[in-house]
């Protein structure tokens, strides 16, 4: 038997449990319930209950990737500065809480910013009063941010790590000042890693499920959520076949960030975690 | 790049401060909560370990342990044997074709959880295969695999190809050569990648969330239901044990290998 054969099992199986699945949401997603050909699917994103969700899930989305930015930059520039002895044990604490469960983290992340939680006992015991959080856009937003976060700070830092330190010793021989440096050499230099980071956090969020039901106290609905809202409505008919063409749809989405990735990181030097 | 002056080291100190409060701040929270003779989520009126005493005698979540054990457990040995056998059965393929399988496994890390949850539980519906116990456990394998092919696949380029050809020269038979010559040289990166396995197991929520029913619920879902109930302090002593289990488990992973690799 040549040893090609081992990888039978694994073919058949990821064809039947990773492939075939994406199938069957393509096939729902352009037919009706009796099976004919229709594209009426994804006329249903025009709806106006449809659609502010969408836009509230990419709004949120884009915020979340903006704060991801603008809090792991600096971050990542910290950690692989030089002579700096902590950064490797400081890494591990960053990525930490990403391996643990996303429920249990916007688990805390509620009992945190709850009305009668942590959060505003602390403030008034400072006598700052109390702030009502919960709920609203903010927490959420919160919510996303900490759990999507170590994906921005990983890809920066790596490439940070590997780049050459002459460039910049390069640099400042010629005159450049210190700003100048970071803006002209550092920041361009980094730029595979930024699209990395903006992406890794960009995707999950736009596709966040149950993260915003959660600390929203189920007002607010994003993309994810929408997709399980859909196939939950036991009176729609179409429900199956209006949740695949979401489906497909987040699932384009996804792929286009890709293969943005791939264009501008071709080697993937931002160090993407899968 | 950070010049290492004393302006830059006390930022960067406040910083790092800063982010480690933002990151760990609820956890900890929770912990404490956990061990709250109070249900008041703001108020600490001493040291209690009730609620874990309540968990231990609450079935519906001994039952959802042991749901969330035995998928876990069952979803990682097939996984490993699957994705070992993969990853050695690519390793001996043309590149081309190797490359073509080896995509596929990128195929379930890219696609967004809700995605790969929701067209399981289409082609599931679609076949009639009422959703239970045994649906979850098929597709946490599929999510496991790529996890234990990408640990395996490291470990067999490094070794010399050599030894099993040699093996196979000596009359070895091929099966024979397989465990006898191969499997120890990989054995690191196939426990790696069945720790990987059982952690991403334990971990997920979305996709079981749509693959299974809540006559057989894990734990993330009875989580996930609790929420809609407000919240009680079992709770937290039931994340809080989890999040030890997830340490514990990273831990040996990391030991093993540098987590920021994977």
């Amino acid at each position: 038997m040549k040893r090609s054969w081992y990888a039978t099992p694994y073919a058949l199986w990821m064809l039947l449990f990773a492939v075939v699945p994406l199938l069957f949401v393509c096939w729902y997603a352009f037919t009706t319930p009796d099976g004919a050909f229709t594209t009426a699917n994804f006329r249903e994103f025009a709806k106006p209950r449809y659609v502010g969700v969408i836009l509230r899930s990419l709004k949120l989305a884009l915020y979340c990737t903006a704060v991801c930015l603008v809090i792991g930059y600096p971050t990542a520039w910290f950690l692989a500065g030089r002579g700096f002895n902590h950064a490797q044990s400081l890494v591990v604490l960053i990525l930490l809480p990403m391996w643990m469960n996303l429920l249990l983290r916007t688990y805390a992340m509620m009992t945190l910013l709850d009305d009668n939680g942590v959060l505003n006992a602390a403030l008034q015991a400072l006598g700052l009063g109390k702030i009502h959080i919960i709920g609203t856009e903010g927490a959420v937003l919160m919510g996303l941010v900490y759990n999507y976060l170590p994906f921005m700070v990983l890809p920066i830092y790596t490439v940070l790590k590997k780049m050459d330190y002459s460039v910049i010793e390069a640099a400042e021989d010629l005159g450049c000042n210190p700003l100048r440096v970071f803006t002209r050499v550092v920041i361009p230099m980094s730029v595979p890693g930024i699209v990395s980071g903006v992406t890794m956090v960009f995707m999950p969020a736009v596709t966040s499920f149950a993260i915003s039901t959660l600390l929203s106290n189920g007002k607010l609905r994003l993309a994810g959520d929408l997709i399980d809202y859909i196939f939950n409505q036991s009176s729609n008919p179409n429900r199956w076949n209006i949740g695949s063409s979401f489906s497909l749809m987040m699932l384009v989405l996804i792929l286009i960030s890709i293969g943005f990735l791939r264009k501008v990181d071709p080697d993937s030097e931002g160090g993407g975690m899968w | 790049m950070v010049r290492n002056n004393r302006t830059v080291r006390s930022v960067r100190a406040v910083w790092m401060t800063l982010l480690m409060l933002f990151l760990y701040a609820p956890i900890l929270v929770m912990i404490a909560l956990s061990f709250n003779a109070s249900v008041s989520r703001s108020q600490w009126t001493g040291f209690t370990l009730d609620w874990y005493v309540k968990l231990f005698h609450d079935p519906a979540i001994l039952g959802a342990l042991r749901t969330t054990i035995e998928v876990a457990v069952i979803a990682t040995v097939i996984s490993t044997v699957i994705g070992t056998l993969g990853a050695i059965g690519m390793h001996a393929m043309n590149a081309g074709m190797a490359n073509v399988l080896i995509n596929v496994s990128y195929l379930p890390m890219t696609t967004p959880d809700i995605v790969t949850g929701v067209s399981l539980m289409l082609m599931y519906l679609f076949c009639h295969v009422p959703l239970g116990k045994w649906t979850m456990i098929m597709a946490h394998i599929a999510f496991d695999i790529p996890y234990v092919l990408f640990s395996v696949m490291p470990k067999l380029k490094q070794m010399n190809p050599n030894l099993y050809e040699a093996a196979l020269d000596l009359g070895c038979h091929p099966v024979k050569a397989l465990y006898k010559v191969i499997i120890p040289e990989i054995t690191p990166g196939i426990f790696t990648g069945a720790l990987l396995a059982f952690t991403m197991s334990l971990d997920d929520f979305v996709i079981s969330y749509f693959t299974s029913s809540d006559m057989y619920p894990n734990l993330s879902r009875i989580v996930y239901a609790s929420t809609k109930l407000g919240v009680k302090p079992t709770m937290y002593a039931l994340s809080t044990l989890m999040f030890a289990t997830i340490l514990i488990l990273l831990i040996l992973v990391n030991k093993r290998t540098k987590l920021e690799n994977l």
